[in-house]
């Protein structure tokens, strides 16, 4: 493996490079373009062998063209975020069920309105319920491993869905950083071509995601459930190849630091990782007993890994990059709901960052000793929020 | 039932692919009370029910034809309009086996 300084959007155009797709076909939205870009580039170049690299007239025929593409048997990428994501939805509820397994980036962007081209989890949030595995990544490097590993997962037999990888838009996508870059050969060891059980061919005619009457429909989902169940085992399998593979352990389902004695546990998915583990790590100096989980894996949720590490602890504070208005933050309902007669901690969650807001480490900080000391109420907070007053015109 | 990867089927033309199961409901005749008129022929949007014989009787010493209704359950889409014109009330929409729970 070669070691370069990359931005997070070459890291992962290279890596779908590597996994030969047969179609690639997306429409530009900030802070995602660059990805395609860089694939468009590689194709110019005649660097992507047996590829069709097509444009589309929006993200709704970026998507429509990959359900047709992966339906014959293609191994399909796009990229999109934001409300590229949102108009695709229509399309990619259409390709969880007919079991399609596109591979996209998803560069997560806020939603409008307001307008807003910078970063936090809402787009993919939105997507939460349709049946996508939804895995989020700390930096570049978890960014460029997980498209291979994405592929192997997706088109798993037990598996066949739709994978949205999520990278924050422009703290990863437009990030240098040092990356080791797969080489072919590794990458050809872990995946096999995509060989799905059917294939659509002008000569075999065939009808996806066909009507399905009330007297039949509800059995799809069944079915579609127990996929996405299925795929945590598949998930665990595939991650513990790779770690093997490549040497980077980058944990299953959820990965945690400092969990074995800890009273606090501190959630939180994507770049901000980084920085938790860092304020973590900080305050375990300082003799606090905290720990960090990232969520890996938001869709299949890690509901057992999750009961598992926050049995004993007291205290569990989530970094929300995301809001489900009227409730509260995403990921604190799904935690909640995960350890309901399993974990009698105390639950505060914060939302930060929302629409690119800066988040600063005393921020984090403040939050979690917050917290630990009681000075704040359970439940859902914005923090960082500055004095307003609500005004018409 | 056989719940297939992706609803994934084969193309089928009416021929193959009966209809009949979109509806939640079909029509049953009770053959005491219909006196074959064929009201309900002339109605039905989908030419799914016809007034066929189905016997003769000897009124007044002449031969007479017995009519009644029949339903094409393969076509039928369950509209209801049949039981609704019937003038003698002898079609009744049952939900169907496949739509009890």
């Amino acid at each position: 493996m070669v070691r370069k300084v990359v931005r997070g959007f070459y890291a992962v155009a290279y890596a779908v490079k590597l996994c030969r797709p047969s179609v690639i076909c997306a429409y530009p939205i900030t802070p995602q373009t660059e990805i395609v870009e860089n694939l468009a580039a590689m194709y110019a170049n005649g660097e992507l062998e047996n590829c069709q690299y097509i444009t589309a007239e929006s993200e709704f025929g970026a998507a429509s063209i990959l359900v047709g593409a992966s339906a014959t048997g293609a191994r399909t990428f796009t990229a999109t975020c934001s409300q590229g994501l949102i108009l695709m939805s229509e399309v990619l509820w259409n390709a969880a069920g007919m079991r399609l397994p596109i591979v996209m980036v998803i560069a997560n962007r806020s939603l409008s309105a307001p307008l807003s081209i910078w970063n936090d989890h809402q787009d993919s949030m939105a997507m939460r319920d349709a049946c996508i595995i939804q895995v989020y990544v700390e930096n570049n490097q978890e960014a460029h491993d997980m498209i291979p590993q994405a592929y192997k997962i997706a088109e798993n037999k037990e598996v066949m869905l739709p994978f949205m990888v999520c990278m924050d838009g422009y703290k990863l996508t437009h990030a240098y950083e040092p990356v080791d870059l797969l080489e072919q050969g590794m990458v050809d060891s872990f995946l096999p071509p995509y060989n799905p059980p059917i294939k659509l061919t002008t000569k075999d005619p065939l009808t996806f995601g066909c009507y399905a009457p009330p007297h039949c429909y509800m059995e799809f989902r069944v079915v579609m459930q127990r996929a996405m169940m299925r795929a945590k085992k598949v998930m665990e399998e595939v991650f513990k190849e790779w770690a093997e593979l490549t040497g980077r352990n980058w944990g299953g389902l959820i990965a945690t630091d400092y969990m074995d004695d800890a009273e606090t546990a501190v959630v939180a998915m994507g770049s901000v990782v980084g920085l938790v583990r860092e304020v973590v790590e900080e305050m375990r100096k300082d003799g606090k007993k905290v720990g960090l989980v990232k969520i890996r894996s938001f869709r299949p949720f890690p509901t057992e890994e999750l009961r598992k590490v926050m049995k004993d602890v007291e205290n569990i504070v989530v970094f929300e990059r995301a809001v489900s208005f009227g409730h509260e933050g995403p990921v604190a309902i799904d935690l909640k709901s995960a350890l309901f007669g399993h974990c009698n901690a105390k639950v505060y969650s914060f939302a930060v960052g929302l629409g690119g807001r800066d988040i600063p480490r005393d921020l984090i900080r403040k939050c979690i000793n917050n917290a630990i000391e009681g000075k704040v109420d359970e439940g859902f907070h914005f923090e960082g929020v500055k004095e307003f007053e609500e005004v018409i015109i | 039932m056989k719940i297939t990867l992706g609803a994934v089927s084969k193309p089928y033309s009416a021929l193959k692919m009966k209809t009949g199961d979109w509806g939640t409901h079909w029509p049953k005749v009770d053959e005491e009370l219909c006196t074959g008129c064929g009201t309900c022929e002339m109605f039905c949007p989908d030419m799914c029910i016809e007034v066929v014989k189905v016997g003769e009787e000897e009124v007044n010493g002449k031969i007479k034809e017995i009519k009644k209704a029949k339903v094409n359950y393969d076509y039928c889409k369950g509209c209801g309009l049949c039981a609704e014109v019937c003038p003698t009330n002898a079609i009744k929409m049952e939900l169907k086996d496949i739509y009890k729970v």
